[in-house]
């Protein structure tokens, strides 16, 4: 049962197959958001440069 | 005129009280300022460094929406919209902790995050995900509905083969949703109490020091660098 | 220097601080993950498959029910022949090397399934003298030959249910009615079996066996294992697993029903069953858990781990997290005398190269 979801999620899912490896794609978008998110992260510049370069605290 | 206006100046504790004793080394150990400082160093300078307190926030949005879960028993979020809106906030803010724990991990795995005597904080973070695992599985197989029924005659196989099935038993809800409910969220809280305290009290790794720089402090020493501590290591 | 503890040089930061609200940045990161979750519930909300039953599972797949039924009362299911923690037998115990964890922590949970699924249930049933009279018949009969009646009466129906799988023309002696959910089983030999095995099916086909099966042996009671170990023995599990791709071979323990994200941080607990000798072992479990406690001991030990606690350092992604520091704390070698050692907070170099 699905309560208004504006995607319907509920239907089986597909995959992604590569020799012995099956993964739904699901999981798929899940593992590649990540290692996006995390390059994004080390390589997004961080606000407040400038309080980093002046007086201390 | 009364003669007691405020409290007896406290008179020297003797040194068997239990209580001045813990009190004594908390504050040693972590002296207000160092608990909740108001300054990080200037290397604290990227989106990384985000992902630890994201991990903590989804934990809390974890906690707070299995409470409202809770408060109607087992059962009723499959009969009712609110009940369903709520384990389904329940499930994402759970892909989202790990989401960004696991990116944490990178980070503080590239980091080498573990230097400077902070062995420890690496160890608590490791087990931390650890214990999250099967407090997932717990909720997983507390669910009530097929998937329940499916992890719960599946994993059952894994449980047994290392004899933990016999005092764990996966196919008993009573007994998972024990754990998923107490037990095991009391083991994460507590290991991530534990991971902050000590990031707290070692402060945030520093950056791995250039070669260049490196070399130019040891190709010129001078009475600062001795004092700076520069020629000796550091073991955790 | 030793293998265990190469030299740290990490010192400790005697440089500047700067202005850093942590508890408004908690504050902030509550909102947004807890924005995050709202957000991805009104776009995918939260699957709930109903779960299934075992009048359900009677009704649909009737000969397969009654397979089961007939083989828990022959002591010959997967349960039957699994081992501790349910019984003594031995056919699904798992070991590795001298480790038999399995054996030693013994039968914690006993299940007899001829008894628990089958002789006990239909003790319950009021007012049929037919039945009562089969059963009479079935325990003052010895054992060898209750075992003799039932799997006499199981033999047709293991045929029926291979001919099936492997979608040959199923034998004569098995007749299922799919619409009325009925099985007739033409079994010589088999006793009473085939009066107690219908009575059965009418019992689960009323819904009347999950409640027995769960409060069996007490008035309260949260412990499904043992409607669950027999759902488990049939088919109607698997068969819907296997439409919702969580079988073993389809990595379905990182799956979630649907097309939903299940546990993708299970993928390497997943992989080593695709894995020889994993894969083909019928000792699979203890093997993967045993290489998951070395591989998280090894995780948990990784400050200590000789190469891969050196491999951040020669990888320079820190280079990029770093870069600002880098950039803004330029080498300087010292100048002569006075020398802002850095010893209180300050600029942590002096202007240089």
């Amino acid at each position: 049962m699905v309560m208004g979801a504006v995607f319907n999620l509920d239907h089986p899912a597909h995959t992604v197959d590569w020799s012995f490896i099956h993964l739904s794609v699901a999981n798929v978008v899940v593992i590649v958001l990540m290692l996006i998110v995390f390059f994004l992260a080390i390589l997004l510049p961080f606000p407040n440069a400038k309080s980093r370069r002046g007086d201390a605290s | 005129m009364s003669s007691v206006s405020s409290p007896p100046p406290a008179s020297p504790a003797p040194s068997k009280s239990w209580t001045v004793k813990v009190r004594e080394k908390a504050v040693e150990a972590l002296p207000p300022e160092r608990l909740l400082p108001n300054g990080q160093p200037t290397y604290v300078a990227s989106w990384i460094y985000l992902f630890g307190v994201a991990s903590i926030a989804s934990l809390i949005v974890i906690i707070a929406s299995g409470c409202i879960i809770a408060l109607k028993g087992p059962a009723w979020w499959h009969y009712t919209g609110v009940g369903h809106f709520f384990n389904s906030i329940h499930l994402w803010s759970v892909e989202l902790f790990f989401f960004v724990m696991v990116v944490h991990l990178w980070g503080k795995y590239w980091m080498a995050a573990w230097r400077g005597g902070r062995a420890r904080v690496w160890m608590t973070g490791a087990v931390t995900f650890l214990v999250a695992v099967p407090c997932a599985l717990t909720g997983y197989v507390s669910q009530q509905n097929f998937d329940a029924q499916w992890i719960s005659t599946q994993a059952k196989d894994a449980m047994n083969s290392v004899g933990v099935g016999a005092f764990f038993n996966l196919t008993n809800f009573g007994q998972m949703y024990s754990y998923h409910v107490l037990l095991l969220p009391i083991a994460v809280v507590g290991l991530v109490a534990a991971h902050v305290l000590l990031v707290r009290r070692n402060g945030v790794v520093p950056p791995f020091e250039l070669e260049q720089r490196r070399a130019a402090l040891a190709a010129a020493p001078s009475p600062a660098d001795a004092a700076d501590g520069t020629t000796g290591g550091m073991q955790s | 220097m030793s293998l265990l503890r190469p030299t740290d040089d990490t010192q400790p930061w005697k440089g500047r601080y700067y202005p850093y609200d942590l508890v408004k940045e908690l504050c902030i990161a509550v909102g947004v993950i807890g924005l995050l979750a709202v957000v991805l519930t009104v776009l995918f909300s939260s699957p709930d498959d109903k779960p299934s039953t075992i009048a359900q599972w009677s009704h649909e797949l009737p000969a397969n029910f009654a397979t089961a039924a007939a083989k828990e009362l022959a002591e010959t299911s997967p349960t039957a022949e699994y081992g501790p923690p349910y019984n003594h037998s031995s056919g699904s115990v798992q070991h590795f090397l001298l480790l038999h964890p399995q054996r030693w922590l013994g039968v914690s949970h006993p299940i007899d399934t001829a008894e628990d699924y089958v002789i006990k249930p239909l003790e319950t049933v009021p007012n049929d003298p037919a039945l009562q009279s089969a059963l009479t018949e079935y325990k003052a009969a010895p054992e060898k030959q209750k075992k003799e009646w039932s799997e006499a009466y199981a033999k047709p129906l293991e045929e029926y249910e291979t001919a099936v799988e492997e979608k040959k023309a199923p034998p004569s002696t098995v007749t299922v009615n799919q619409s009325a959910g009925t099985v007739t089983v033409k079994a010589s030999g088999a006793g009473p079996v085939p009066t107690m095995m219908s009575s059965l099916q009418s019992l689960a086909q009323s819904g009347g066996l999950e409640g027995g099966l769960v409060t069996s042996s007490q008035f309260f009671q949260t412990d499904y294992t043992k409607p669950l170990l027999f759902m488990a023995d049939g088919g109607l599990l698997a068969e819907r697993a296997e439409g919702q791709h969580l079988l073993g071979d389809q990595w379905g323990l990182m799956n979630e029903t649907g097309s939903y994200p299940g546990q993708p941080w299970l993928w390497l607990y997943a992989l080593w069953y695709q894995v020889e000798p994993m894969k083909s072992s019928p000792s699979a479990d203890i093997q993967v858990l045993l290489i998951m406690a070395l591989l998280s001991l090894a995780f948990i030990c990784i400050p200590f781990i000789p190469i891969v606690n050196r491999i951040p350092r020669w990888v320079p992604i820190y280079k990029l997290i770093w870069r600002e520091h880098y950039a803004t704390a330029s080498p300087a070698p010292p100048t002569s005398k006075a020398s802002a050692g850095g010893a209180a907070p300050g600029p942590a170099t002096s202007a240089g190269p």
